[in-house]
């Protein structure tokens, strides 16, 4: 099923896109499965979700664990630890 | 109760706080973040992520909300480019009592910094940029308020 995926700040910097469409296998089950999946796109993807340490990630717009599972989500975004406020 | 303003534009803090003196309490606390220009700083962009970061800051102020009895509770969080001096992030609380207010504003403050979709690049007189980095203070602050 096809799944949206966003970066934000560095990540979407190393990427070098802001967003794309995916639509990964079942065997794809978690947020951690997801970033190995989408880490073996391009050079450019695994240099940017290298250091899972420093990944945050929320599942259609909340804060989600890398073992979250993605099952019926329809956005995930990915992006380093907030530093708003 | 509880207003939630995520914009670009500058805000007025002492509007914002006389809307909270209003509603009748005897206490009301503030805080307003504002851009440092340490280090030859020129400008500070805050990317949000914009789908979301209503949500999440909503999802703070109900616990604020659901921890402490509140009159009113205030969240002005700017994004775009902003430089040295320019107010980035106003939290507002109005209780009956100090402990209360000064309490969750607090909480407020400190959880938006570890629990709101923004996230800070700096670009400094010389050209350079770089992405702010999460600070341990921050988490621990956020962590003395449980989870």
């Amino acid at each position: 099923m096809a799944l949206d995926i966003l970066y934000f700040a560095w990540v979407r910097e190393t990427i070098g896109r802001d967003q794309e469409q995916v639509d990964p296998p079942a065997s794809v089950e978690t947020v951690a499965d997801l970033i190995e999946w989408l880490s073996q796109r391009s050079p450019a993807h695994a240099e940017a979700l290298a250091d899972r340490q420093r990944l945050r990630a929320a599942v259609d717009h909340t804060f989600a664990d890398p073992a979250a599972p993605i099952a019926g989500a329809r956005e995930i975004a990915l992006f380093p630890p907030v530093t708003g406020g | 109760m509880i207003a939630i303003q995520i914009q670009r534009e500058a805000f007025d803090p002492g509007a914002l706080q006389a809307d909270l003196e209003a509603l009748g309490g005897g206490g009301v606390a503030t805080f307003t973040g504002v851009v440092r220009g340490e280090g030859g700083l020129s400008e500070l962009v805050l990317e949000h992520h914009a789908a979301m970061t209503t949500k999440a800051v909503r999802a703070i102020a109900d616990r604020a909300a659901a921890r402490w009895t509140l009159l009113g509770l205030t969240i002005v969080h700017r994004h775009g480019s902003l430089v040295p001096g320019d107010r980035i992030v106003f939290v507002g609380v109005a209780a009956r009592h100090r402990g209360p207010a000064l309490e969750a504003c607090a909480f407020l403050i400190d959880w938006l910094k570890t629990h709101a979709p923004f996230w800070k690049r700096e670009t400094f007189a010389d050209g350079t940029t770089r992405w702010v980095e999460p600070r341990a203070e921050d988490d621990a602050a956020a962590a003395r308020w449980g989870g």
